[in-house]
């Protein structure tokens, strides 16, 4: 196995005297898929809250590849090295096309200047319809984005991380609000995103989970730091897991 | 029109309803109605009314590309219109010469302050260049040091409208002091000649009116470019989504802060241009209920389409020309109550009502979904 591309370590932050996350230790290495699983309040989002610039751990590290301090920058600075983000509720530009949507999402210079005289040559015109045909809007390019299914949301805002060719994905909660198929379908589509990019998703639903951590690694979190960490089958024996977690009914 | 739009010459698409549109106005505004007023149709007094009018539009496209296509609602717009008026008003008042009540070559209230010799800050305002250049760079400079703490504060929504409405009426505080040798409440005014033309001439009002309506046009054309290309998609994006625009890579800060030094140029060069024509300007142009005012003209007319403002600024103006002549203790219930109606029933302004038309028209017609017009 290659290098870890996310350290996290001894990292604690706290909001208002609840410790939302405390002593957290992780590592992700280069073109791994791992799913994050936990109960409600066990840190999940603030986890990718500091990874993606949105809040500062008060103490511990976080290092993106080899040298680089996650914690000395903001939002779009760490979106620029490559972090991408999907957000629990679809968050997608809903009077913008679907096109457009895409648009703004491809990694190229985002500087006010730069957007001021810049335009769609042919090579990023073929990446938008491949992109368009991956999460399967091809026939519905000129929508406005608001127009679509709460699924074709969710799939519209996985293309538009895919459009800014991060080399970490940050996925939370991807098939919330979808049908069985779909939430099958995502589960395909993230599978075949491992190994080019390196993924992290948060989920709640097992069936799902299952389809995705195959032989990958599995991270529960528990009240801000990791319970355990192994495959779906021992998370899903371990005493500790089912107490905390799949022993509220949650288990199927 | 989108940036995905690849059927548009050079920028312009002639077989747009709005280009002929477009053009058709800026005709009717630039040659026709100065034509009509030399040759003695359009009363003097009319043109000059409608080149005030125009000078409102101007600012009511500079609030228009903060809230209408950014969804910054700004209550301050009016300081940075007021400040251009300002600057262009130092440059007349100097243009006074000895003519003033106390035949001294000061202006009036300076010699009524009991100053003998000009303060050091009017004296290139003798200059012309110096002034224009004054009229982009001093709303320029505000807007950009109040912009970057506020943006960087990320200080949005009600606290950035609060924050701004604070910020004009601040200035209009320190405007009504006399210290600031600025003319305090009384402002500027009693102006002879602009660049060696008498201001009260026919001509130079027909002039001054042309201006304005040349630079109304350039602006439109500006923000209309501005609308096409990736920066009014990532405008629009930060108006609909700030966070994912964030998480997406773009400062969304620098474009704010580029969009609101753009905005308070644009609104100061309207007021540039309103000082000649109105023939004063005083700090209670700069109160908040000026830049309030504004907003109801963009509301009024349509929010973010560039015409809707024009077209708010024009008729709010207009009804406000007429209303405070029939029936001024009436005027503000009135236009509190149009903006009451359009927030409630016509959300998109005047410029929405034809499409409503036509889509009234066309559901009777033949009803359609958008799921049918995609298989069709």
């Amino acid at each position: 196995m290659s290098h870890p591309i996310l350290s996290v370590e001894g990292v604690n932050k706290t909001y208002d005297g609840f410790k939302a996350i405390t002593e957290l230790n992780f590592y992700l290495f280069e073109g791994e898929l791992r799913t994050v699983i936990g109960p409600n309040g066990a840190g999940k989002s603030t986890f990718f809250d500091l990874i993606s610039g949105r809040a500062k751990p008060d103490t511990g590290k976080l290092e993106f590849g080899q040298n680089t301090d996650l914690t000395k920058l903001n939002e779009y600075q760490i979106n620029r090295l490559g972090v991408g983000r999907k957000f629990q509720a679809p968050s997608v530009y809903a009077e913008h096309t679907v096109y457009d949507n895409l648009v703004l999402s491809l990694n190229r210079p985002r500087g006010v200047f730069a957007s001021l005289f810049q335009k769609l040559d042919s090579y990023h015109r073929d990446k938008l319809d491949e992109f368009l045909k991956l999460i399967r809007l091809d026939a519905k390019r000129h929508w406005k984005a608001g127009l679509l299914a709460h699924g074709e949301k969710q799939w519209l805002e996985i293309g538009m991380l895919l459009a800014q060719e991060p080399r970490l994905l940050l996925v939370d909660e991807p098939a919330a609000g979808m049908t069985d198929e779909e939430t099958h379908r995502t589960g395909e589509l993230l599978l075949s995103l491992a190994g080019k990019h390196s993924l992290i998703v948060i989920e709640h639903d097992m069936t799902f989970v299952k389809q995705i951590a195959q032989n990958g690694k599995v991270t529960v979190l528990h009240q801000g730091s990791v319970l355990c960490e192994g495959k779906f089958d021992d998370i899903q024996a371990n005493p500790k897991v089912r107490e905390v977690y799949l022993g509220r009914g949650k288990a199927n | 029109m989108t940036f995905s739009d690849s059927a548009v010459i050079a920028g312009i698409d002639f077989r747009s309803r709005h280009t002929w549109g477009f053009i058709a106005g800026a005709f009717f505004l630039i040659i026709l109605f100065p034509a009509l007023n030399a040759a003695g149709m359009v009363s003097n007094f009319t043109i000059n009314l409608w080149g005030k009018y125009l000078c409102y539009a101007l600012l009511a496209l500079a609030v228009d590309i903060l809230w209408g296509r950014t969804g910054l609602l700004s209550l301050g717009q009016a300081l940075f219109f007021t400040l251009g008026g300002y600057m262009m008003g130092m440059y007349l008042m100097r243009m006074i010469g000895d003519l003033g009540q106390y035949k001294q070559p000061i202006p009036d209230f300076l010699v009524f302050l009991g100053w003998s010799k000009l303060p050091w800050f009017w004296e290139p305002f003798d200059s012309f260049q110096f002034a224009f250049f004054m009229i982009l760079l001093v709303p320029g400079i505000v807007a950009f040091v109040f912009g970057y703490l506020a943006f960087r504060s990320r200080i949005k929504g009600v606290y950035f409208s609060i924050l701004t409405q604070a910020l004009t009426y601040g200035a209009a505080l320190l405007f009504f002091r006399n210290d600031l040798l600025m003319g305090g409440n009384n402002g500027f005014t009693d102006f002879k000649f602009v660049l060696g033309h008498d201001v009260r001439d026919a001509a130079t009002m027909r002039g001054l009116f042309v201006v304005t309506a040349i630079t109304l046009a350039a602006v439109y054309l500006l923000f209309a470019w501005l609308k096409g290309t990736k920066f009014g998609l990532v405008q629009q994006a930060i108006r609909d989504g700030e966070n994912r625009a964030l998480f997406s890579g773009y400062a969304t800060a620098h474009y704010k802060l580029f969009i609101f030094v753009l905005s308070a140029i644009v609104a100061s060069i309207g007021g540039a241009l309103y000082t000649p024509q109105v023939g004063i300007i005083n700090p209670s142009e700069m109160t908040p209920e000026k830049s309030l005012e504004a907003v109801v003209w963009v509301a009024v007319g349509g929010r973010g389409t560039l015409l809707g403002p024009i077209i708010g600024a024009i008729a709010v103006n207009a009804l406000k020309s007429w209303a405070t002549r029939a029936a001024p203790d009436l005027w503000l219930i009135m236009m509190g109550g149009m903006f009451i109606l359009v927030v409630l029933f016509l959300p998109g302004g005047i410029v929405s009502i034809p499409g409503k038309i036509r889509d009234g028209v066309a559901i009777l017609r033949r009803p359609k979904t958008p799921a049918e017009a995609v298989v069709a």
